[in-house]
């Protein structure tokens, strides 16, 4: 068993200097858990910078199709509490504030309870985040905290003194400052180091998270999850605004993002999605399109017109016009959130293109009643 | 070091008023929702005094030239 982040903490968090805490975390190699993989340390020396800095651990999870955060927040609060405070300690916070979705009353209740269990001298506060797709965005959640909506904006909080970790992140966090970074470094490769907390649902006997060292082949990771259930059709990796994959390609590879570049994909916050055979990739596409369409802010122009194209298009199945939208949209927002749902569109016309051809010709593979990928439902942003 | 300039917009200010792609047909094209879409070189000498213009002319202040080391 690979279990770190969700076992149970055995030891009190160490007194250590701020520097020697620093050395240990860039030394472990440790990247952020909440999808864009950036090195921690180097975020972390760039708020040690700041004055006033502020700690904002992030497990609002907006992403529908992973709960990675969810389970890891109401079993194991107090690694993220300690991870919280090895990060102030780092960057000389006295505030930290835990952002979490408004939904989920159980994680809330788990984290204020280890909250109140606590005297380490930080000031604490939790904060219930509307669950949209992406409030969880760094600047998008600053925004909220500030009093306005939780909507990107063009500022870089951790050059103004606020640091937001990703909750697993954080957690790891806990446990370098207690094993260090060489223990660390005993699980994963030697350049994705570390374990990872994983969701899988989909084809799978049954759905849920668990945590798996980096580098363990898919279709041992699918084993901690019965294995599957139904025979693949495609495998969507790295949740809405991550790739199609073809089943033989991906279940064939190891949990690595050195190994998915070559298909254009990553492990973003590593939710996987085994599309069975039955279900029609593209019906499941269309609707999760349509969904990070509405889910724009609505504040960009070319994320507003050209999200709402693209769903238009994937929905009339116009691969011509998914091929003139791509590069009107990809890269023209204030946030990275029009870049991945194109790459999503566009691996979903690459990988399910015979599914297009029978479907000009008026027929579908998918049989399935119920949809597999879900949506979030929340409509505020405040 | 020599300095270049690079022409940004901030797409939330952005509504798509479309004076830049007026003021500087060279420089800047506008998608089909009538949004610009920035050049990916910097700009080029001869056209800073146009392109400074334009940011000025800009409805929203949106546009911005900024420095880059060449």
């Amino acid at each position: 068993m690979s279990a770190r982040v969700l076992a149970p903490i055995d030891t009190p968090l160490p007194r250590r200097r701020r520097a020697e805490l620093l050395a240990e975390i860039e030394a472990s190699g440790l990247t952020g858990r909440g999808g864009a993989a950036f090195p921690t340390a180097v975020k972390l020396a760039a708020v040690a910078r700041t004055r006033n800095a502020v700690v904002v651990a992030n497990g609002t999870e907006g992403e529908p199709a992973s709960w990675k955060d969810k389970v890891l927040l109401a079993e194991n609060p107090h690694l993220v509490v300690d991870g919280a405070m090895v990060a102030a300690r780092i960057v000389g916070a006295r505030r930290l504030i835990f952002a979490v979705g408004r939904e989920n009353r159980t994680v809330r209740k788990r984290l204020e309870r280890a909250l109140a269990q606590r005297s380490d001298g930080f000031d604490c506060f939790v904060e219930a985040v509307p669950d949209r797709f992406v409030a969880g965005e760094e600047s998008a959640l600053v925004n909220l905290l500030n009093g306005g909506p939780a909507k990107p904006t063009m500022q870089k909080p951790y050059q103004r003194g606020v640091l937001v970790q990703n909750v697993e992140t954080l957690a790891n966090l806990g446990l370098i400052a207690r094993y260090g970074a060489e223990w660390f470094r005993e699980r994963g490769t030697a350049d994705e180091p570390g374990t990872v907390l994983v969701t899988v649902l989909g084809a799978v006997r049954s759905p849920g998270v668990a945590e798996v060292e980096l580098g363990t082949p898919m279709r041992e990771v699918l084993q901690r999850f019965g294995g599957l259930s139904a025979l693949p059709n495609a495998v969507l990796v790295g949740g809405y605004f991550g790739t199609w994959m073809r089943a033989h390609d991906a279940l064939d590879l190891p949990l690595a993002d050195a190994a998915l570049k070559p298909f254009g994909a990553s492990l973003g916050a590593r939710s996987i999605v085994v599309l069975p055979q039955d279900a029609c990739g593209l019906a499941e596409s269309a609707r999760v399109a349509r969904y990070l369409a509405e889910e724009s802010a609505g504040q960009c122009g070319p994320c507003v017109f050209g999200l709402a194209a693209m769903a238009d298009a994937l929905e009339t199945l116009d691969v011509d016009r998914l091929r003139r939208l791509a590069p009107q949209v990809s890269g023209r927002g204030a946030c990275a959130h029009p870049n991945g749902a194109t790459r999503f569109v566009a691996s979903a016309v690459e990988v399910f293109a015979d599914e297009i051809a029978r479907h000009h010709a008026g027929r579908c593979t998918g049989s399935a009643c119920s949809p597999v990928l879900p949506l979030g439902a929340s409509r505020e942003w405040r | 070091m020599e300095m270049s300039m690079k022409l940004r917009v901030n797409p939330i200010l952005c509504d798509g008023y479309g004076h830049c792609a007026e003021l500087l047909p060279e420089l800047v094209e506008l998608d089909e929702w009538g949004y610009p879409i920035m050049p990916r070189e910097p700009v080029s000498r001869s056209l800073e005094p146009a392109a400074r213009h334009a940011v000025k002319m800009c409805p929203r202040l949106a546009l911005s030239l900024e420095k880059r080391a060449r």
